[in-house]
């Protein structure tokens, strides 16, 4: 996926400006919200297990080498072959190399957030194969080549009667208005590339180290037919997402579909350990696991590591205030919202991505929603402490907070401003007290008034009353 | 008890009125209440721009300004949390003057929690008689716990809470973010707004002048001369 995230501000202007996605993002906000309070008070003990989970994630990327090769060795014993990819274009290449060695034609795709972030559906059309997705959001997506624009529901962002629409295009049949309608029509549109599929290409969730287990949750079921029906199967995920154990996954499972969308379980849990083995009377003929890194272990072992406890469930981006109003698209890469504005910059570079760290008032509510407690707001100031240190900001903004620093720390100096700003604030404000624009804080004047200071300082009256009461 | 004020850099530049509240709440409640003179700013703002050095400076003249102080109070969740919470939590983490910032942060008090958790005040002496609804600050409400506090002292002034939609969702404010991303902090406001004047209250009431001013921009430039915008403190005071 191309990197747009360094016009966070002026695409997030445009978002704001769209009335349609305003009303299609306002429609799903509640879902998810209501959605996830309710199946975490219906838990009881929901702080304990986000507790046990944050240590059971902290665990695994403490360990992360010994974890990743126990699972390498577990998945080799059972036919699998693993790959490891350092960079993105790493991923792809393997997978290509795959694909071209095998004569693979068409590939069945479910859902892979790691496959959107190293372009992988784009490398494989180019070298001739036909890619299709098969959940559903990642198929409405692909008919309206666009990019996912959340991490768990991709077309959050289109509305029933845009997708309606596109079935039209696509399907040449009669159009439809209600969606179980539609996703009928999509499931037949997908069987016949099910079968007809020489690879299929599964995202993972985590991969489980003790049996060299991969799996996937849906509530399609269309990991299951990607796994098990095409004669190649190839998983593409991140190293961060190894766990030691079942026991582990048992309780991860507990946290991320409550989570996501307040579900108790997903529909369908796609376990996947090794290849079709003598004896087996159906899975795939080859198995391949593509671990990638592209800027994972940046983060081992550094002040943000937390960051990759990460079990994608979305719940950051679903209670962000910033992405309710402006939406997926307008972060500019794949992963949106808190958990997008550290990992984009971190992966892709803080200089292509400025605004993301900024991008939050720090109101915290990703911190609480976060089912492994990553101290999001906490990680994003260290990015905004590595932009202020590099002198990544506008000069202005450097101008200002070293002016305001200065000042700050010299009492005499910073009561004389004060008394002067609260005379001069006043004196714009007029007589209804407000200053309708200033230049320097138009960002705030643009859309707001600036309430006018009273006049005097506190300070000063303080002093006054002081020398009155003696 | 000699309790020191923290008045907030806000506040003394913008809104003296809310200071001379928690003045008169803390004096009637029998404190002894002392003004360092000297004191600016608590350096969340160069906190949150990524100024950890500045932040921490600013801390330590905070520190040696209240050191003698039984007590600190301050009329604002935020400033709080930056004294109680990210003193100790980050900037002086694993630090030899950490068990110093420990001290203050244990004796360090938003305004409400104050009143109602250390002096257990039953009378306030100011008397509202009408509608409000109230506005949760982020900072306050999830990283010091001020929920019940405020809407306990306002009900003590007689005023009925009508609580609106989301008034936990933050309003748009978040400091620098408010000039920064303003096109996205005016729509969070808008959003703020509209909770506000579906509840039909005459007045939006909270615990921190960064976001009141905000709200009380958005309500202004969309032509809502009416509502009143104040802090708790006011009300309490009968200074509303």
């Amino acid at each position: 996926m191309q990197i747009q995230s360094m016009f966070f501000k002026e695409r997030a202007t445009e978002k704001l400006g769209d009335a349609l996605l305003q009303g299609n993002m306002k429609k799903a906000k509640g879902k998810f919200v209501d959605g996830r309070a309710r199946a975490v008070a219906e838990f009881g003990v929901w702080e304990e297990l986000r507790t046990h989970a944050a240590k059971i994630r902290d665990r695994a990327l403490d360990n992360l080498d010994a974890y990743l090769v126990e699972f390498e060795r577990n998945a080799t014993r059972r036919g699998a072959v693993v790959h490891w990819a350092e960079s993105a274009e790493d991923a792809c290449r393997i997978i290509v190399d795959i694909a071209t060695r095998n004569g693979v034609r068409k590939v069945a795709k479910s859902k892979s957030m790691v496959s959107e972030e190293v372009n992988l559906n784009e490398r494989l059309e180019a070298a001739g194969v036909q890619v299709v997705e098969t959940d559903l959001g990642e198929y409405i997506l692909q008919l309206a080549k666009e990019p996912p624009s959340h991490i768990v529901a991709p077309a959050v962002h289109k509305s029933k009667e845009q997708v309606a629409e596109l079935f039209v295009q696509a399907h040449g049949k009669p159009r439809l208005t209600e969606i179980p309608a539609m996703t009928r029509e999509a499931r037949e549109a997908l069987r016949d590339h099910f079968l007809t599929a020489d690879m299929g290409i599964s995202g993972s969730n985590f991969v489980i180290a003790e049996t060299g287990t991969t799996l996937t949750v849906t509530n399609e079921g269309n990991a299951d037919m990607v796994t098990t029906l095409p004669r190649i199967h190839c998983v593409i995920t991140g190293i961060e997402k190894v766990i030691g154990t079942f026991e582990d996954f048992a309780s991860l499972i507990r946290l991320l579909p409550r989570s996501a969308i307040g579900q108790t379980i997903t529909n369908y849990l796609t376990l996947t350990t090794g290849m079709k083995m003598p004896g087996d009377t159906d899975g795939p003929e080859q198995m391949h696991i593509v671990l990638v890194d592209a800027g994972r272990t940046k983060l081992v072992g550094g002040d943000m590591q937390e960051m990759l406890r990460c079990i994608r469930c979305g719940a950051c981006m679903n209670h962000c205030p910033v992405y309710q109003n402006v939406g997926g698209h307008a972060y500019g890469w794949v992963y949106p919202g808190p958990m997008g504005s550290i990992l984009t910059p971190v992966y892709v570079g803080l200089e292509n991505a400025g605004d993301l760290p900024n991008a939050a008032t720090f109101c915290g509510e990703c911190a609480v929603a976060c089912p492994v407690k990553i101290p999001l707001p906490d990680l994003m100031r260290k990015l905004r402490e590595q932009q202020f240190d590099r002198k990544l900001r506008p000069w202005a903004e450097r101008m200002a907070i070293a002016g305001w620093s200065f000042m700050a720390t010299r009492p005499a100096l910073y009561a004389l401003f004060a008394k002067v700003g609260a005379r001069v604030g006043s004196w714009l404000g007029g007589r209804e007290g407000l200053i309708h624009s200033l230049p320097g804080i138009d960002g705030w004047t643009k859309g707001r008034d600036m309430p006018a200071p009273a006049g005097r300082t506190f300070r000063e009256l303080y002093k006054q009353r002081s020398r009155e009461h003696g | 008890m000699k309790v020191g004020l923290f008045v907030t850099c806000l506040v003394d530049l913008a809104r003296p009125g809310i200071g001379f509240a928690a003045l008169k709440l803390l004096e009637g409640a029998g404190c002894e209440v002392v003004v360092p003179e000297s004191q600016t700013c608590c350096g969340q703002p160069g906190y949150n721009s990524g100024g950890r050095e500045v932040a921490k400076a600013l801390a330590r003249k905070v520190l040696a300004e209240f050191r003698d102080c039984d007590y600190v109070v301050a009329p604002s969740g935020s400033c709080s949390g930056q004294m109680k919470v990210a003193t100790v939590h980050d900037l002086f983490k694993g630090e030899p003057d950490l068990p110093e910032f420990e001290a203050l942060a244990a004796k360090w008090y938003e305004l409400s929690q104050f009143l109602v958790e250390v002096l257990k005040v039953d009378k306030v002496p100011g008397r509202f008689d009408g509608t409000v609804t109230y506005h949760d600050s982020c900072s306050g409400l999830r990283e010091l716990g001020v929920k019940m506090q405020p809407r306990y002292l306002l009900q003590m002034a007689g005023a009925k809470i009508a609580e609106m939609d989301g008034a936990e969702r933050c309003c748009g404010f978040g400091g620098t973010f408010s000039i920064k991303l303003g096109d996205i902090s005016t729509r969070m406001c808008e959003n703020k707004c509209e909770s506000v004047r579906a509840t039909g209250a005459g007045a939006i009431v909270g615990g921190d002048l960064g976001c009141l001013l905000n709200i009380e921009g958005r309500l202004r430039r969309t032509g809502d001369r009416d509502t009143k915008v104040l802090h708790f403190a006011q009300v309490i005071a009968g200074e509303g």
